[in-house]
């Protein structure tokens, strides 16, 4: 048995997937939830084979949950109508199923799936969650895991960022959180004019920058209103310059 | 390419009126100076007649090159010109005509000096009350220009600001209709009635019509009713209408938008149970209506504005009412309220 969730905030939506699921008896419906808060511990819980995951949802959407998970298991999306995941979908070669659906389409999407390669779903599914981060939409946020907690952080309240190995560390007010990307994936997904590349483990929000000193002979330092200093190298400087227009 | 005055019939006669005048007056001074009548007549017309073609060649030419204020000493020099030009026709001409007359000649030839000043100060005139003429019309023509322009930017914002919520809303429902089909077709039924109710209503409202208070809140009950099937008992909506407001009028389709931005950040993204209020009252014959939905603060900021159609709402009421304290917005402890007045006529 192949343990399958539901996850979508509509009861009927998640009725339509229950019934077209009747006609797969190896597929076994381990929980159903309405939205991604739910979802990711339901995931952590069952650990699914399979996931029927709804993209506009409360709070968090499917994206920004499914980055949330470690290890992510293979996924069909499901969704009305949303031009950015469907780039994104197209770019990554996923499968998806527009609503309203039938059982035909449903049954193609589920056979497509059996006869996928595990590690070219993982593959795929990471290239994805790259291209859905460049939605307007994502790209004013970031979503991290605190504990058991998740925590929505405005990309205009992060003080900055600073590379950790596998990790990155999202300095705001409250201290740090971290996230499992790299510099480079936020340095092209975040707001060019709003952030800055200041040194190679360093990005920078200017608009906490309230001065930035020399340092030392050929580096300098971005003092920022909570007082945190950044390092910032000679290529980052020339960056920080344009940007601010000096 | 703007119009000459002249084409317009009411300038033209005051333009014939002026120059018949001039005529007349000329004759007058001339056999006022000891021309004979027949004398008089001849010159006036000559001098007057070539004097008339100046003044349309120069009406015509600012038509289709109209200087700017930097070229004013260009035109200074084309009036002079055109004078000394006009001048030395007329004065060809008249030679040719009356010069067998030795007390005409005397007479012409000590009349340069007034003749031209008279000359210039009409031809000085006529550019003048043009370059006013075209310069006026093109400064209507631009504005007329950014009105349109104007219009035709807030119709494609507002074409575009409904299309982000109407694909969602029509897939979505169309999927809850499918799912309804199977378990429950009675329900299936209805919804598509109010689905295709609510399309038709899109449709066919002209953006520019006033309707009652009653007709719009009908209108958006559909709307609600088709939300209600969709997420079930999480949706509760709660309408307190004043009687007194039932018949008050408003523009069709403006309480939509405000409906839909309350549904978008108080249900579709918010978890849990969600009460949308709807309040009318009466005041100083205004109509007001506050509508209430709980957000989350956390996940949607401020900065990310407050909704895609409160602006368009705000825009629409300002070019009616040329006011723009008509809609307001407050948020107090995860509330968000609208609050928009419609002034009666």
């Amino acid at each position: 048995m192949k343990k399958v969730i539901i996850i979508d905030d509509e009861s009927l939506a998640r009725s339509i997937v229950k019934e077209y699921l009747q006609k797969h008896p190896d597929l076994e419906l381990v929980e159903e939830c309405s939205d991604g808060f739910d979802g990711l511990k339901a995931i952590q819980q069952h650990n699914p084979d399979l996931l029927f995951l709804d993209i506009q949802m409360p709070k968090i959407n499917g994206f920004e949950m499914l980055e949330l998970v470690e290890e992510p298991p293979s996924v069909i999306f499901t969704t009305a109508f949303d031009e950015y995941a469907l780039k994104a979908f197209e770019a990554n070669a996923i499968d998806y199923l527009l609503k309203p659906f039938n059982q035909d389409r449903f049954d193609k999407a589920v056979t497509k799936w059996r006869e996928q390669q595990p590690a070219s779903v993982e593959n795929n599914t990471l290239g994805l969650l790259e291209s859905a981060s460049m939605s307007p939409h994502q790209k004013q946020r970031i979503v991290v895991r605190n504990g058991s907690k998740i925590k929505i952080i405005s990309v205009h309240d992060v003080f900055y960022l600073e590379a950790a190995d596998d990790y990155v560390k999202i300095h705001t007010q409250e201290g740090y959180y971290l996230k499992n990307k790299t510099m480079n994936h936020f340095e092209q997904t975040l707001d060019n004019n709003l952030f800055v590349r200041s040194h190679r483990s360093y990005i920078v929000n200017v608009q906490q920058i309230t001065r930035i000193d020399p340092y030392e002979k050929d580096n300098h330092v971005a003092v920022l209103r909570s007082g945190s200093k950044v390092p910032v190298s000679r290529s980052g400087y020339g960056r920080l310059k344009e940007v601010l227009g000096l | 390419m703007p119009n000459s005055p002249l084409s317009i019939l009411r300038f033209r006669i005051i333009f014939v009126i002026c120059w018949l005048a001039l005529l007349i007056d000329a004759v007058v001074v001339l056999h006022y100076f000891g021309l004979s009548w027949q004398t008089a007549i001849i010159d006036s017309a000559i001098s007057n007649g070539l004097l008339l073609l100046a003044c349309i060649l120069i009406l015509h030419t600012l038509r289709y090159y109209l200087p700017r204020s930097e070229q004013y000493i260009n035109i200074f020099s084309i009036c002079v010109i055109l004078t000394i030009i006009w001048l030395v026709v007329a004065r060809a001409l008249l030679n040719l005509t009356l010069g067998g007359d030795p007390v005409y000649k005397e007479l012409l030839n000590h009349s340069n000096s007034i003749r031209f000043s008279i000359a210039f100060l009409l031809i000085g005139c006529v550019t003048m009350i043009s370059i006013l003429w075209y310069n006026l019309q093109e400064q209507k023509e631009n504005e007329n220009r950014k009105t349109d322009t104007e219009k035709l930017a807030r119709d494609a914002e507002l074409f575009k600001l409904r299309q982000q919520l109407q694909p969602h809303f029509l897939f979505n429902s169309l999927n809850s209709i499918n799912a309804l089909i199977g378990s429950r077709p009675e329900e299936a039924r209805k919804m598509v009635q109010q689905l295709s109710d609510f399309l038709r209503g899109t449709l066919k409202k002209d953006e520019t019509q006033w309707v009652s208070l009653q007709e719009e809140l009908q209108y958006l009950q559909l709307y609600l009713d088709i939300e209600k099937v969709r997420f079930g008992n999480r949706l509760t909506t709660e309408t307190h209408i004043d009687e007194n407001t039932n018949e008050m009028r408003l523009p069709a389709l403006l309480l939509q938008p405000i409906m839909e931005n309350a549904i978008k950040f108080g249900l579709y993204d918010t978890t849990g149970d969600t009460v949308i209020r709807l309040i009318t009252e009466k005041k100083d014959n205004d109509l007001i209506i506050r509508i209430q939905n709980p957000y989350d603060p956390e996940t949607s900021s401020p900065r990310e504005g407050t909704g895609f159609g409160l602006k368009s709402v705000k825009r629409r009421l300002y070019l009616l009412f040329a006011r723009s304290d008509l809609l307001e917005t407050t948020a107090k402890e995860n509330t968000f309220t609208t609050i928009v007045k419609i002034p009666q006529s």
